[in-house]
This record gives structure tokens, sequence and C-alpha cells, in this order.
């Protein structure tokens, strides 16, 4: 199984070339929050990308019906699909969000409570509201004909979505597949997370340092192109990657604080890495989920610890959400991706922000950017909910 | 055929009471399920809308802690998921010998705590509940489950229309197939709200609003109740409804012999109905229409129709149960059970 094409969106830029380049330069990419009113939060900034006032070719029809977060997918997609040279096709999509079209029904809330009510506006917002008409209307745009999956399992869903789409083509029920993640900010989770006391009151997260507060939050898309390497080859398409391996548990602690021992994160890194027939030192970067809250980055350290055992020290890990943010639904599709680039790049993005290490970073905390040989990455998502999934990519003829 | 997979346990939460039972008694009376008005005030008028809601009477919910302070959508699914499951599985699992799956499938999902969350943020979001935010995320009510049945195998939340259920069970075929779990359950919930109720009457004033849960534990052990056939479903963006609808009807490739029953999606209004009664209408076998009793309960409404077909099977009155859904705005689906004979 092999990626053929892949695409982003981020806050640290709106294709897959802009973001290597940030990434590789260990530039950050906070700033005000401008989509809605965050005077009353502790925290104002987030990962928000800077999306063109045109738009990139949509109809007029097409870009009113699509909310903030598919347009964000849309680019992302269609960057991934390019650059598998494809123009859409049969093919399943598969793809995973957490907040979804939310900003849409936010709208319909507040417009329900003005009267006289417009009922027309209503029901366009109620329809472009659910995903399942957002991604129907994007797979339609993109050319795409096959059907649709939408996961939703919080801030996994983006590498879940991957994850199976990687099996549909495994087991032959699916020559190619289209999947990724997206989520855009919106009002109702910028205060959720907020509310939780899980958002840095300085805006800057800090993962792995000892001294961290919470996370930023961050909006985006990441997709692939997952395909048969016969396919490929028959394509004689360009292979960016090989998928080797997933793995996906649910760490049952509590509803929204992982094990402290990292259980079910052990769980998914050992299933992945034993479906991908490599050991814990045949990791050249791990792509952490690296929240920057303190609860997470412990468990997810103490994981790391149990799951590399001796070898922990020359395990390289860093996490990009300390450039970006926390892309939610969309993080573990753009993180796979980032992936994607430290393999085709020879580089290893870093930890940003860490003025000292917890002491859990027994590992090799990357933080600053640097040149390596990265012939596998490994990557983490967890999510609200106890979602866990594992993913593991490797150069082309290393599986 | 999937390799001897079997439904072998069905629950079901629904307007005609706390389990399957109390579902197989309304449908077989027929007629809608009286409504009750959920009155929305506002500040010189109200919204009322008619609804079907589960009866607080009658109650299964399973005592556990996370659904202390769970919203309805929960603590259905968590009634719904126990009695498909069983006491004696939820041992097995306990004891480390069974690995059980979930897929949720939803549309709406927690909205009770959404629109709550949301009205605090508007009036002061420093002052909104940290309490109420995690329950609005669409996968809160499938990690309810597998904490409540102890269970650290896969577990996924897919959202989409109705027809989602069956792609619910699709993947959970994936899972039993590939051995990544040794049983699955695949349970669909919504709850009843004015945000989703107002919201599905805009479509049209004859929807009836309902809630719910539906649930089967799906086994790869074989069973009287096997799942015979389940096509891929023809989407939207590739198939106009009407051709998708009619897509499936051949995919499913059924004849009326008599002794199998069809199970459509059928709400009673024509204009949403016309695409699956067009594929159907050379069916003159017996038919049931479980929403023209149990009302629109839009992500659950498929999983009532897979839980009737099962029921139906085991009652021994037919050997084969075909279950169609034309979605609302994604897909269209469909399956056939057989009983083993």
């Amino acid at each position: 199984m092999v990626v053929s094409g892949a695409g982003i969106v981020s806050p640290m830029g709106m294709d897959f070339a802009e973001n290597a380049l940030g990434f590789r330069a260990g530039r950050m990419a906070f700033s005000p929050v401008t989509l809605f009113d965050v005077s009353r939060q502790r925290s104002g900034t987030a990962g928000q990308v800077h999306l063109p006032d045109s738009s990139g070719g949509l109809s007029r029809r097409a870009a009113s019906r699509m909310d903030r977060g598919t347009r964000l997918a849309w680019l992302a997609a269609r960057e991934a699909l390019a650059q598998a040279g494809l123009s859409g096709g049969a093919m399943p999509l598969i793809v995973g969000t957490s907040a979804a079209a939310m900003p849409i029904g936010e709208n319909y809330y507040r417009a329900a409570h003005v009267l006289p009510e417009n009922r027309r506006a209503q029901l366009h917002r109620v329809e472009t509201y659910q995903p399942q008409r957002q991604m129907t209307d994007m797979a339609r745009l993109l050319g795409v004909e096959g059907r649709i999956r939408i996961v939703s399992n919080a801030c996994a869903s983006g590498a879940n979505a991957i994850g199976q789409a990687f099996h549909l083509v495994r087991s032959g029920r699916a020559e190619r597949v289209l999947a990724g993640g997206y989520d855009a900010l919106c009002q109702l989770v910028f205060a959720g997370f907020d509310t939780l006391q899980a958002l840095s009151p300085a805006g800057i997260p800090r993962p792995f340092d000892a001294a961290r507060d919470g996370l930023a939050l961050g909006e985006g898309a990441g997709f692939v192109l997952v395909e048969s390497a016969a396919s490929a080859k028959n394509r004689g398409a360009r292979v960016i990657a090989e998928i080797t391996g997933y793995g996906a548990a649910t760490d049952i602690h509590h509803l929204t604080q992982p094990h402290p021992q990292g259980d079910a994160a052990l769980l998914t890194m050992r299933a992945a890495c034993e479906m991908a027939g490599v050991s814990p030192e045949q990791i050249d970067y791990l792509n952490s989920h690296g929240t920057g809250t303190p609860l997470n980055d412990i468990a997810e350290g103490n994981a790391i610890q149990r799951w590399a055992g001796e070898a922990v020290s020359h395990i390289k890990v860093s996490s990009t959400k300390s450039a970006i943010g926390h892309l939610l639904g969309g993080a573990g599709a753009v993180e796979s991706v980032i992936c994607l680039m430290a393999l085709e790049g020879q580089w290893l993005p870093a930890s940003l922000n860490v003025r000292q290490a917890d002491p859990v970073c027994t590992f090799d905390l990357i933080r600053e950017p640097r040149d390596a040989s990265v012939r596998r990455a490994l990557t983490n998502s967890f999510g609200f909910g106890g979602a866990n999934a594992t993913l593991v990519f490797a150069k082309e003829g290393l599986a | 055929m999937r390799k001897n997979l079997a439904i072998t346990g069905t629950g079901a939460v629904t307007p005609a009471g706390w389990g399957v039972d109390a579902m197989m008694a309304a449908l077989a009376a027929g007629g809608t399920i009286p409504h009750s008005l959920l009155e929305r005030p506002l500040e010189a008028s109200a919204v009322v809308t008619p609804v079907l809601r589960v009866p607080a009477e009658g109650s299964t919910t399973p005592k556990f802690a996370r659904l202390r302070r769970s919203s309805p959508i929960s603590k259905f699914a968590a009634a719904a998921a126990m009695e498909a499951l069983g006491a004696s599985r939820l041992a097995e699992i306990a004891a480390g010998r069974l690995r059980v799956g979930v897929v949720f499938t939803l549309t709406n999902g927690c909205v009770n705590y959404s629109k709550r969350f949301f009205g605090e943020v508007l009036a002061d979001p420093a002052l909104a509940s940290p309490i109420l935010f995690p329950e609005t995320v669409f996968n809160a009510p499938a990690s309810h489950l597998s904490a409540m049945i102890g269970s650290t195998s896969p577990n996924d939340s897919l959202i989409g229309d109705g027809s989602g259920f069956l792609t619910g069970i699709d993947l959970a075929a994936e899972w039993l197939e590939r051995g990544d779990v040794d049983g699955c359950l695949v349970v669909a919930a919504e709850e009843i709200d004015w945000l989703s109720s107002e919201a599905l009457r805009h479509y049209s004033r004859d929807f009836l609003p309902a809630e719910g849960a539906g649930a089967i534990y799906l086994d790869s052990a074989g069973g009287p109740v096997l799942l015979h056939h389940l096509p891929d479903p023809l989407p939207y963006n590739s198939h106009a409804r009407q051709s998708a609808a009619g897509g499936i009807r051949q995919a499913l490739d059924v004849t009326d012999d008599g002794h199998t029953l069809l199970i459509d999606s059928q709400s009673g209004i024509r204009r949403f109905d016309f695409p699956e009664s067009a594929a159907w209408s050379d069916w003159s076998g017996p038919r049931w229409s479980p929403k023209l009793v149990l009302g629109e309960s839009m992500g659950a409404a498929t999983a009532f129709q897979v839980v009737a077909a099962v029921q139906a099977l085991n009652s021994g009155r037919f050997h084969r149960a075909v279950v169609s859904s034309a979605g609302a705005n994604q897909q269209a689906a469909g399956m056939v059970l057989e009983r083993h004979r």
C-alpha cells in the first residue's frame, strides 16, 4: 500500500511545498483569532488559516454551500489527487472530522432565536451543516465517485480515516482510496477547550516542556491518495511512501483524560509496528500526538518509554502541534502528511518552544529541525473519548 | 455472503418503550405512537413541534458512573447495547476471553448538550460549563459504551444519514473478517431536542421527529441469522437518489418468494419516499415500514429496520429479510439477512 499523492492546508501554508518549507525552517504559525469573538476567553490566538478571498475556482453556488472546514478539505484533497496524477475517478472517500461544519450549526442556532424566522435560509443551514452533505458535494467537485465514510473519533479521526483506507486497499476491496481529515476553527469548540482550561493562556504551546501549560488550537486539512503498489506501478505514479502499519485501540480510563501510563497508546504503537514488521529502533522519526497539555504529554511519554524499552534514547520525537496547533479531526491526517515530508526531504521537524524538557522525555526530543536519514516514520493520534491510532510510513521498498 | 457472520443479539430503545419487545409490539400493532409536543418559548411566542419521545418509565439504562452526567443519547445507546450484548458476553469480556469492538453511527449526536453549551458560550464564554463540552463530541456516546463494557478494542463513530447504520455493519464485518475483534456491537442512536426536531421539519411539516437507539451484536462464530449480502452503498455524489435506490434494489438481487420480508425506510411523505417506492414498486410480498410507527429518528432509523428484520427471522415467519434504506443526503444502501436452515 503506497501513498501516491498528498495534500495539506495548515496555518503554515496552503500546499505541500509551503508547509515543507515552514516545518523545515522551524517556523511557528499562530496569530490572533479573527473568525469569532474571543475577547472573553483566556486565550485569543490559534493556528488560523488565512484563506484567500477568491473562491479558488469554485462556482459561486458551490462556494456558497461549502463551509470553511470543507473548503480546507477540498483544497488539500485536490492537491492530493493532482500529486497522484488523477482528476477524480472511482474510489471511496474516507474522511475524518470532529467539528465538521459547526460554524453553520452555530449560525442556525443564532438565527432560530430571531423571529420571524427565515425558513428558507434555515433549511439551507440545516442541509449544509451535515457533513455527509458537505462531503458528497466535495466528492462531486473533485470528480470522485465512490462511497463516503465520515469518521468522527475526535482528535484521532484523520488518522483513523487513513488507517481505514489502508485496510480497504490492503484487503483488495478498493484499488485506491482518497482519505484524510479536516477541521476548521469554530466558536463552540474554541470555548469548549477554554472551559476545560486546556488552552495555553500564553497562546504558545510547549509540548514536552516541563512547564507546558496547554495546547493551542489550529485548523487545516490533510489528504492522501492510498493505493495498491500494483495500481501505482501500472499508472506510472510516483510513490511518496508506503503505509506499512496501522493500529487502533480505545483508552477507557476517562472521557477526556488519557491513562497516565499510556496503555492504549502502547497498544496502538505495538500493533502498528507489528503489522509493519518493524521494531522501535527501526523507527527513524516519531511524530507525537504531543498536545502540550500536562496529562497528554506524560501519558504519551510513558507509552513511548514502554514501547521502545532500552532503545528509547534513540527514538527521535517531536510534536508539530508546537508550530501549527492542534487541528483536532484534521490532526492525524495533517501529521501523516508531515511524516511524508520528512521521508521525502530527509529532515526532521521540531518540537518548538521547549525551554526545559519534561523528565518523561528520555527519548531524543527534536528541538530544532535537522537533516536526518528517515526511512520509517510513525505518527500517533489520540482523541477525546479514548480513540487512539498509530500509523507507520516507510520509504518505498522498505516494507 | 460475508463469511459466516451472524447477528446474534439485538437491542432497541424507541418511542414504543425500552427493549426490543416493546418495539416489536408497536410494529405489530401498527399505527403511529401518540406524540407529545416540544415547546420552545421565545420572547413573545413559542415554537411547538410534535415529537415522539422515548418514555421515561421502564428505563433500562445500565448503572454506570459515566452515564450519570451523560445526555439521553448515551443512555439510550447503553441500554440498547447491553440488551444486544447480554450478560454472559459481558462476563467474557471482563475475563479477557472476548474482544468486542464498537461501531457507532449517528447523524446529530448529542444535540441537548451542544445547545446548552453553545447557549452558555453566547451568554458568556468565561462562565460556560466544562462538564457539558466533552459530551458534545460526536464520539462521546461510543466512548461510554467501550468504557461500560470494559473493552479496549477498536471503537469508531461514523457520521452520516440514516443509511449509515449499514456502513457501520460493513466496517464491523471488516474487523471480524480480519480478526481484529471476536464480536462487534453496531449501535445507532439519536436524541430529541428542538434543534434537530425543528431542523427536520424545515424539510417537511409532515415529519414526526423521533429518538432512540438500535443495536446489534455481530458475531463471526455463526448463528441463526446470517448476514447474507451487504452490497456497497450507492452514494449520491455519483448517483441521483432515485437511481441509487434502484441500483441497490438490483444489487440486493431478491425476489418475492412469499417467505421474504422487505423492511423499507418509507416515512409516509411521498416526495421523500418516491425513489425507494419506485425501486420496489413490483414488490408484492410482506413489507414493513418502521418509520410509519416509530417516527423519523434520523441516524437511528435504519438500526430499527435491521433489529426488526432479525426479530422477524428469529420468529420463524420468514426465511429471508431485506433491508432497504434510501438515505436522505448521502447514499442508498441495503442488506439481505437469512435464517440459517
